[in-house]
């Protein structure tokens, strides 16, 4: 084991420090809402509807009701609340029909786990099934409506686009240039279909809440295991008809999210409970059986694409359908859908492209934001097309992307003008191609040798973009406090859910201050009454909206030390510097205070004090974005963009379709590494995520629409023998003119376009074309035996081969 | 139905006044007794009866290892063993994890390998390491990596797990001359 190299120019930002969470995490004493328990509090279950689609006939609580210990039974007639994100389209409990197997029917509050449990079991449903939307293909015929008062769902209007008696929950469009005219005259155009299924996050602490209704106000509280408490206090109050100041919001620990728990859900569900048991708590947790069938997913996608290229290697247009099985709500899901139009053709210059995205209800587990959301689904498109399309040129990928990155001057898809200061994804490329050693394609000869020993290795590589997905006037906030011992209590509103939030925003502030990181006082827990607000915890936002925040806080706490520090040292402020926690004149360093002299206010010999306890706040909103044009998707979605590459090395053993993968490089062109041990964590954990979705994962539905695949025992996630034997991080560092330090976020990117490295690499070992994830052992065995170039669905029935 | 019958048998099971058994062992060094129901888990026994808050449930069906605590030396998925089963055991924890209010050296390199983000699945893992380096304090890469896949962690991406057990290897074998 090697320690990774990486020097940076500063003395505390760069800096390789330990995560400031770790302690409590190693020795048990980390708290999460699954820990908690509050004097009277209720257990609650809930009856999950067993049918992808059916109407509730009848339902009959009684036998449920005389259990000893139940307090509180709430079905579909009991509440009209709806919530959601962006569409208020999902009802508490369903009322009349049920949309998805999974769908909460009824729930129970009693006095332990058991007696919920038991009584489930005792409430009586009569449900007359009917017959579901299977997939985007029998959505969009809209034979059958998921939702049929669409027309009536309150929205986000002007930046979502539900279609009139349709499942189309949004139909976000972009288009520049001219088509007809480009595929006309280009020398190629190639046509294609990908595709890859609904994936869940697998949080290892299940979604939890607990919610106390106080029954004489419309206060209510809430401990919960999320990552946006000021969008959870939004919505309930919008769904409750309540104020904001009501809602209370509290985040301890979080055991993992990934966009997951960036909305609401458990939430609505335990106030209503709570309210029914006379204002009790009610804690209501998932089991991991629910986490996977009721708690949202990763929205299965299609993209068809059709592109066109010139010999010399130009890409002269892309035209891309992108269709979202994204289930029975909306949720996150439509802002999925956006992403599509304006990072939907990857980090390339094109003159001509179109980009239609729709978001389509059918009758399964909704979805929502996951980790880069939009973007390892479109990339994992676009980024095998690329090499398709330099396959049928006879142009090593290489060059070919090389031909076609953006670069300064060039337009994205929605008309920014990149800049120097954007990042380079053509420094990102050339770093790991050279990092594994690229040479070109195999040879056909050269693939014929290597699988008489009945192992193939293969190269590839896809480039990734992604910029934070959030609404134009996203905005976060820091607050700061001196303690009376010259260090610096700090709050955000944004959460730790082990992405290294609050170490890295403690390193900026320790850095701007002078001070030791262990000197800044930041905690992971979030109080709505106390934190300052932040938007969403999502969207590799925070080190860039909330490091400039903790910069301006940082310096008008300085500016504030320096107006005591002045009139204590009788100078003007200008002609004070600080360093090493001490303010000092600049020619005369003999005078000087050290910050816990005026921490709390400066105290003169005999006695007075000037100043006062030393308060600064800093605020940061998205700097010029706008709404896209709802016709051509023109505009400035991006704050800012990081682009990146990953190449990977692999081994398929063609006897039994398992992929070894040797080696994974990956660059980003971060800006600025802020600590490198929670860059590389970032890394590793985002690389094995991505080949999680490549390999493994992937929900599957019978007939009827039922998952089959709720547990761990079918549902693999990657274990440790899933790894990679090698992870090389690069970070490139071409610094963004208004980011912290120069920095760019990096959280999700990781787990972008691995898929695709892997499935051009795939193309390279094999010579066949994989357009279906995940490439598992049984796909890649299938696709050999099929004796086909091109392998466009990977089940079984669908593949006329030797078997 | 099935169903009905198991739910008739546990109404019965719950309405005959479950017979409460006594549980004698040690936990992290410390003797407890109880009486317990005897469907309880070693889990919930540790959670809900000592309210020892460090081991978590993650799947409650034995998939995942979230909730590995050392049973007599054996790691052991705490969800899926009966309290009962434990009877005169000596239990060891993440709580049991530091000595002499020190951390121990695995402790210490989980947190300066950065083997942990959210930490949820971290008590977990941390005992599933202690279990297999004292049984076998110089395991091979090939023998932690087996032993570890069975603790799920959607986070770190394994890496910086399994460099923080090496290191820890390499201390222990130094600092505590095993």
């Amino acid at each position: 084991m090697e320690e990774r190299k990486y020097q940076s120019k500063y003395k505390r930002v760069g800096q390789r420090y330990d995560r400031k969470d770790a302690g409590e995490k190693v020795t048990g004493q980390a708290i999460y809402t699954y820990d908690l328990e509050f004097p009277g509090m209720l257990h609650a279950r809930c009856l999950l509807s067993p049918y992808a689609r059916a109407k509730i006939v009848s339902i009959d609580t009684s036998k449920a009701k005389a259990l000893p210990g139940v307090r509180a039974i709430l079905t579909g007639e009991d509440s009209d609340i709806l919530v959601g994100l962006y569409m208020q389209d999902k009802r508490v409990f369903s009322k009349g029909e049920t949309r998805y197997q999974g769908d909460v029917v009824a729930a129970v509050a009693a006095e332990d786990e058991e007696t919920a449990e038991r009584a489930v079991s005792l409430i009586e449903v009569v449900y007359e099934p009917l017959t579901p939307v299977h997939d985007v293909d029998e959505a969009l015929q809209g034979d059958i409506l998921v939702h049929d008062d669409i027309n009536d769902l309150k929205h986000y209007v002007g930046v979502f686009f539900p279609q009139k008696d349709s499942n189309i929950a949004s139909w976000n469009k972009s288009k520049k240039g001219d088509l007809d005219t480009a595929f006309a005259e280009s020398d190629l155009v190639v046509e294609n279909d990908f595709s890859l299924p609904a994936v869940a996050h697998v949080p290892m602490e299940t979604h939890v809440s607990i919610v106390q209704s106080d029954p004489y106000s419309n206060k209510i509280k809430i401990w919960t295991s999320a990552q946006s408490p000021f969008a959870i206090r939004q919505i309930m109050a919008d769904s409750f008809g309540i104020s904001e100041t009501d809602v209370e919001v509290h985040i301890p620990y979080v055991g993992g999210g990934f966009g997951g728990k960036a909305g609401i859900h458990l939430e609505p569900l335990a106030t209503l409970l709570s309210r029914a048991a006379g204002g009790l708590p009610v804690k209501v947790r998932a089991t991991r059986e629910q986490e996977f069938n009721q708690l949202p997913t990763r929205a299965g996608m299609r993209g068809r694409l059709k592109t066109a290229a010139n010999n010399d290697g130009t890409i002269t247009a892309v035209q891309a359908v992108y269709d979202w099985d994204s289930g029975a709500y909306a949720d996150y899901g439509v802002n999925v859908g956006k992403t599509a139009v304006y990072s939907g053709i990857g980090p390339y210059a094109v003159e001509n492209a179109s980009i239609d995205s729709k978001t389509i209800y059918t009758n399964k587990v909704f979805s929502t934001a996951y980790r880069g959301f939009g973007h390892l689904e479109t990339h994992w498109a676009i980024e095998r097309q690329i090499d398709i399309l330099s396959q049928k040129l006879g142009i090593d990928p290489y060059e070919f992307r090389m031909k076609n990155l953006l670069e300064p001057g060039d337009k994205t898809m929605s008309g920014e003008v990149i800049t120097v200061s954007s990042g380079s994804p053509k420094d990102c490329l050339t770093a790991v191609v050279k990092e594994i050693g690229w040479t070109g394609r195999k040879t056909e000869e050269e693939r014929e040798r290597e699988w008489k020993t009945g192992k193939v290795r293969g190269k590839g590589f896809a480039m990734l973009q992604k910029a934070p997905a959030m609404p134009a006037n996203t905005a976060t906030s820091v607050i700061m406090q001196m303690n009376g011992d010259g260090r610096v209590k700090m709050m955000i509103g944004a959460v730790d859910f082990g992405q290294g939030a609050i170490t890295a925003l403690a390193q900026i502030a320790a850095q701007e201050l002078d001070i030791p990181i262990e000197h800044i006082e930041i905690s992971a827990e979030i109080d709505t009454r106390a934190n300052p607000y932040d938007w969403n915890t999502v969207a590799s936002k925070l080190i860039f909206l909330g490091g400039n925040a903790v910069i301006k806080a940082s310096r008008e706490m300085l500016r504030k030390m320096k107006e005591v520090a002045g009139q204590a040292l009788r100078t003007e402020p200008e002609n004070l510097l600080h360093a090493n926690g001490e303010v000092y004149h600049r020619h005369d360093p003999n005078r000087r205070l050290s910050y816990k002299d005026i921490a709390l206010g400066y105290m003169y010999p005999n006695g007075s004090g000037i100043g006062g306890p030393l308060i600064a706040s800093g605020s940061s909103i998205a700097d010029g974005l706008t709404n896209l044009h709802p016709e051509t998707g023109q505009g400035n979605p991006a704050a800012v963009w990081t682009f990146g590459a990953h190449a990977v090395d692999i081994e398929v053993d063609v006897e039994t379709g398992d992929i070894t993968v040797l080696k994974v490089a990956s660059a980003f062109d971060i800006g600025q590494v802020i600590n490198e041990k929670l860059v590389y964590g970032q890394i590793c954990g985002g690389v094995l995520q991505g080949l999680g979705s490549a390999l493994l994962e992937g929900y599957k539905f019978n007939k009827d629409g039922q998952l089959m695949n709720p547990s761990f025992t079918d549902n693999k996630i990657p274990t440790m023998k899933d790894m990679p034997i090698e992870i090389v991080p690069i970070y490139i560092e071409n610094p963004q003119h208004n980011g912290p330090y120069g920095a760019r976020g990096v959280g999700e990117h990781p787990m972008i376009s691995i898929p695709s490295a892997i499935g051009n690499a795939v193309y390279d070992a094999l010579g066949i074309n994989f357009h279906v994830l995940p490439l598992s052992p049984e796909a890649i065995v299938l696709g050999i035996q099929s004796g086909r170039k091109s392998i466009l669905c990977t089940d079984v029935d669908c593949l006329p081969g030797r078997l | 139905m099935d169903q009905e019958k198991d739910c008739a048998m546990y109404t019965q099971h719950i309405e005959s006044g479950a017979r409460k058994v006594t549980l004698e062992l040690t936990v992290n060094g410390r003797k407890v007794i109880r009486d317990i129901d005897p469907s309880l888990t070693l889990l919930h026994f540790l959670r809900d009866e000592l309210k020892m808050f460090g081991t978590k449930e993650a799947c409650g069906e034995g998939e995942c290892g979230a909730c590995t605590v050392i049973m007599n030396g054996k790691a052991v998925t705490s969800c899926i063993v009966l309290a009962i089963e434990a009877n005169n055991a000596q239990i060891t924890t993440v709580e049991g994890l530091a000595k002499d209010g020190k951390l121990s050296i695995l402790q210490e390199e989980f947190i300066s390998q950065d083997a942990l983000q959210c930490g949820f699945c971290t008590p977990g893992v941390l005992m599933s390491t202690r279990a297999l380096l004292d049984s076998n304090p110089n395991p091979s890469d090939e023998e932690i990596i087996e032993v570890l896949s069975g603790n799920l962690c959607r986070c770190t991406g394994y890496i910086p797990i399994l460099n923080a057990v090496k290191r820890t290897v390499e201390r222990e074998q130094k600092e505590l001359g095993q």
